[in-house]
């Protein structure tokens, strides 16, 4: 039943047209079922479809369907057509999986929100372009999907376009990811150029042994290298760009002014692990270029490393996970430019697990609070969330690399091809993963453990308690009317609860994941599933070939640091005041945006002043008010011919006499 | 043995030349009336003499009319002349200026 | 004996007589352009015209002579002497200062330079033709009046006529351009309104008049100037 796949891409959009048409209509609920059930059903679809595949022999998981040819230009034929292969099965498993979860948490969690079908408009055709993305077969098709997700980040980032940050924040984001989408078109100009076309079969087919199946094992002596190179570092420039690393991060961070389960999917699961797997699915050209596999291991490192220090210092729970997020892609980076892709993978999906999971957390501490996010002023939470603060410190522990949740199996698994590759990425890596646990740790410990600082920040809360008891409204719901950042209704300031069913299930089934996730790819007892599942589609001798003693003895350095990093921030942070362990540099995030805006922008702004004041008015202008003046001008000289005195006249009839006659002469005399 | 025809032709070719300069330079509208008349016979000289070089009857019926033409054109130009400096004497050719641009 | 005879003089005497009508010419033609009084200057104009009559006998061209002689001397610079006694331009001195700086270099540049193209002309006529016209041969039996006579009124008939038309044209012109307009007529019946009819006169209503209407020598005659009404049927004065 491959053919099934058809169904993973249609049910999203589906569900897209119909909350686009009637889901004013439908209103809420029924709006938000309507995509979660689309959700779900792409969801069930790709399971289906995995089953079948994993019917099949490990060298026959590969179907290549075509919904209809896009365009057949002269030596260019584009289709839209869908890859059904490993790679794209794992992606869109997770994807739709995660997807659906959060479609469901956010059922309650944008209660009452007067865009709530606009939400789910957006989130169900954020979910058609990541589909499209992951599942295209040719580069061009998969692009739209690319720029998709990129349009609904900017729709949903500035989903409460109202506030000024809101807007702000979702231009910056969509801006950003063009800077590294020139990338990926030029890597598609350099792709056609060399290979005549831009479908997977063909850019990375050819560079297999001709497999009838198209399966991607690299042929030797089919690209040169510095094509390779170029067209994967022009590719790992969109990347970059889609997956917040160094330079293109900036718009992560801000990106948390969108509702907290957009800041999970998109920016948590689905959206930023694009770019990774943009790096994964072109791993037999990566195999042709080596400096660009350097260079992706080196930027991924520096980013975990830069993204970890910021992070130990940010007052808001969003941001701080989102820079959390940078970090972790960047260990995706890591593995990937190390060339262990199985593990790449591997660490995209148990943070897909731990990230949703911790987001959809904080989601639900923000709406107990009525959406204050300070950290300095939550604390001693855990008496009044308990589902929410037990889900929290499952994903805290996954993050943090605490065997034997998820986090610790892939992390662990990219620390080894680290070491392989080159020990100071190892260094760098196991400190950035001290760093993870430590301000994962202070997380936790500055919103569910110490003193309820809360309760002194809005000490109406617990007052309004006993009111809203007698009215039997529930805390949770009902404040996000105005969105978070404006004035909260006054009777939404109530005592902090659990939040409703609908966002306590996906919670705890994420955090199921995150503790078993570590199974789908156990290094030991054959269960090393996802790189079974995954290896006819890389290029053989890239696996990762240490010793086993070695990867233990690294595994308990890593774990020693983890908890070391893990103990420091529990204790530190039971008080919320250390300004020292908070330098500005720090909260400022280095003042990179601030050097952007001197580098960029400054100048950007100088040559636009430049071309306007004087390009425009001199030159233009100039241009044209200058052939008026001239014609003016020359008229007003042409004048003096003019002048009334009949001896000039004659004087010009003397003077086009002895041109006459000198024509007569010359002409004569030859 | 008569003087050959160009030494007349260098002569007409100099009396006209004088004719134009005299018409440029002079103010004295009937002055510079009388360097045309000079310019006139200059060609008269001419024609007259490529009628005797060519030995041909055309070039002296030429100045005939030329003259007569000649004639009538005075008539009306003084006409002119005079109806111009009755409304003041003493004009010169440059106070008749008033057609500038 | 014509005067064809004359032309076969020894070289010597040609030279001679050549010499002195050029100088004549020259003469005349210097006295034009540089005399300050408008009277030497029409007196140097008549010696131009003796030595160009000179020339003329000279190249046999008899009738032209004397034409030259009777018309141009005779008639016209008469006329130039008469308009200016009429008009006093003699006593008055160009005192006016020059306004237009810098034409007399150039106009004499012009000159010179003009002169050098027609002599290096004269010296490369390669472009005579040669085709003869259809007035006949100048040489061979007959007087120059006689032939020159024939040819007109034969072969160039037409301009002749058309000179002709062309004096008379002159004339009126003459007449036409020095009339001063006449006053209005004071009159009872006058009315202010310009461009109203006056209905008593009883004449015939003042329409453009032609030229050729005006030509006949009736001392009446309408307005000519269109539509003005002061120009009644008065007598025209004629200065």
């Amino acid at each position: 039943m491959v053919n099934a796949a058809y169904a993973i891409v249609a049910f999203p959009l589906l569900g897209f047209i119909i909350n686009l048409v009637s889901g004013r209509r439908l209103g809420e609920p029924a709006a938000g079922w309507v995509g979660t059930v689309a959700a779900g059903g792409s969801f069930v679809s790709t399971l289906i479809v995995w089953v079948t595949m994993l019917g099949r022999p490990a060298d026959n998981r590969f179907a290549d369907l075509t919904i209809f040819t896009w365009f057949p230009v002269a030596g260019l034929h584009v289709n839209a057509g869908i890859l059904v292969d490993p790679l794209s099965m794992t992606m869109a498993l997770f994807v739709t999986g995660v997807s659906t979860a959060i479609h469901m948490y956010s059922i309650g969690y944008m209660h009452r929100d007067p865009g709530f079908d606009r939400f789910f408009v957006y989130l169900n055709l954020f979910l058609f372009s990541m589909i499209v993305l992951v599942l295209a077969d040719n580069f061009l098709f998969s692009f739209l999907g690319w720029e998709g997700v990129g349009f609904c980040s900017y729709g949903l980032v500035g989903f409460w376009f109202q506030r000024q940050t809101a807007a702000v924040a979702a231009k910056k984001a969509f801006v950003t990811n063009r800077v590294g989408d020139v990338g990926f078109l030029l890597a598609m100009f350099l792709m056609f150029a060399h290979f005549g076309s831009l479908n997977y079969s063909s850019v990375l087919g050819t560079l297999s042994h001709g497999h009838a199946t198209g399966l991607l094992v690299a042929a030797p002596g089919a690209i040169k290298g510095t094509t390779a190179t170029a067209i994967t570092l022009l590719l790992f420039l969109g990347a970059v760009g889609k997956s917040a690393q160094i330079p293109l991060y900036i718009w992560l961070p801000d990106a948390m002014e969108g509702p907290t389960p957009i800041s999970a999917l998109i920016h948590a699961a689905t959206m930023v692990t694009a770019g990774v797997y943009l790096m994964v699915r072109v791993a037999p050209l990566l195999h042709y270029a080596h400096a660009t596999s350097w260079v992706i291991a080196c930027v991924g490192a520096a980013t975990a490393l830069l993204a970890a220090t910021i992070a130990c210092s940010q007052d808001d729970i969003k941001k701080a996970l989102a820079y959390s997020t940078i970090s972790q892609l960047g260990y995706m980076f890591l593995a990937v430019g190390a060339g262990d892709y199985v593990d790449g993978v591997f660490h995209m999906l148990t943070h897909a697990f731990f990230k949703a999971l911790l987001f959809l957390a904080a989601g639900a501490v923000i709406h107990a609070l009525a959406d204050h996010q300070n950290m300095k002023e939550m604390g001693g939470l855990r008496k009044y969330l308990p589902i929410t603060a037990v889900t929290f410190g499952v994903g805290w522990l996954a993050i943090s690399g605490i065997p034997p949740l998820a986090g610790f199996w892939s992390k662990d698994a990219v620390l080894s091809s680290a070491w392989q590759m080159n020990k100071v990425l190892w260094v760098i890596g196991v400190f950035t993963a001290g760093l993870t646990a430590y301000y994962m740790s202070r997380q936790f410990a500055l919103v569910f453990t110490g003193q309820a600082r809360w309760e002194e920040a809005r000490p109406a809360a617990v007052a309004s308690h006993e009111q809203h008891e007698a009215e039997g409204h529930d805390a949770v719901e009902g404040h996000e009317a105005t969105g978070p950042g404006l004035p909260a209704p006054a009777h939404a300031e109530a005592r902090p609860k659990d939040p409703t069913w609908t966002m306590s299930v996906p919670l705890i089934v994420l955090a199921i994941a995150a503790v078993l996730g570590g199974g789908i790819n156990f290094p030991a007892w054959h269960m090393d599933y996802l790189t079974r599942f995954l290896s006819p589609l890389f290029p053989a001798g890239t696996s990762v070939t240490i010793s086993t003693g070695t990867k233990w003895a690294l595994s308990l350095l890593t774990t020693a640091v983890a908890l070391t990093g893990l103990g420091l921030g529990l204790s530190t942070w039971r008080t919320a005041e250390h300004p020292r362990l908070e330098p500005n540099f720090l909260r400022r995030a280095w003042y990179f945006d601030a050097l952007v805006s001197a580098t960029v922008s400054g100048p950007l702004r100088l040559a636009a002043s430049g071309l306007a004041f004087v390009m425009d008015r001199k030159v233009v202008d100039g241009l044209v008010n200058g052939t008026a003046r001239a014609l003016g001008a020359s008229g007003r000289a042409l004048r003096h011919l003019q002048n009334g005195y009949v001896r000039t006249y004659a004087l010009g009839i003397g003077v086009g006499l002895v041109v006459l006659l000198a024509y007569l002469t010359f002409r004569v005399g030859n | 043995m008569t003087v050959p025809g160009a030494w007349y032709l260098v002569l007409a070719a100099c009396l006209f030349g004088i004719g134009a300069v005299g018409l440029l330079v002079r103010r004295n509208i009937l002055v510079m009336y009388m360097c045309i008349e000079l310019m006139l016979n200059a060609v008269n000289l001419t024609f007259v003499t490529f009628s005797r070089m060519l030995n041909d009857l055309g070039g002296q019926d030429a100045v005939f009319f030329i003259l007569v033409v000649a004639a009538a054109e005075v008539v009306v130009g003084l006409g002119i002349i005079v109806s111009i400096y009755r409304r003041r004497s003493g004009a010169t050719a440059d106070d008749i200026s008033s057609l500038k641009g | 004996m014509s005067l064809l005879a004359v032309t076969h003089l020894a070289s010597a005497s040609a030279w001679a007589v050549y010499a002195v009508g050029a100088l004549m010419a020259l003469a005349g033609a210097a006295g034009v352009v540089l005399q300050r009084n408008p009277v030497h200057c029409a007196l140097a104009l008549v010696t131009t015209i003796f030595g160009i009559a000179l020339l003329f006998i000279d190249q046999g061209a008899d009738f032209l002579a004397a034409v030259q002689v009777i018309v141009y001397a005779g008639a016209i610079v008469i006329l130039f002497l008469f308009v200016i006694m009429l008009l006093g331009v003699d006593r008055k001195e160009q005192r006016a200062p020059e306004k237009l700086k810098g034409l007399i270099p150039v106009a004499v540049l012009v000159g010179v330079v003009a002169l050098a193209e027609l002599l290096v002309l004269v010296r490369v006529h390669y472009w005579a033709t040669g085709s003869k016209a259809g007035a006949g041969a100048l040489n061979g039996p007959g007087e120059n009046v006689q032939k020159l006579g024939q040819s007109i009124f034969t072969a160039y008939l037409l301009p002749f006529e058309m000179t002709s038309a062309l004096l008379v044209i002159a004339v009126v012109a003459a007449v036409v351009l020095v009339r001063r307009p006449s006053p209005a007529p004071p009159g009872p019946e006058r009315r202010t309104v310009v461009g109203g009819r006056e209905p008593a006169r009883s004449g015939p209503a003042p329409a453009k008049a032609t030229v050729a209407e005006r030509s006949a020598p009736t001392g009446r005659g309408s307005g000519a100037s269109s539509g003005a009404e002061q120009s009644g049927p008065t007598g025209e004065v004629v200065r």
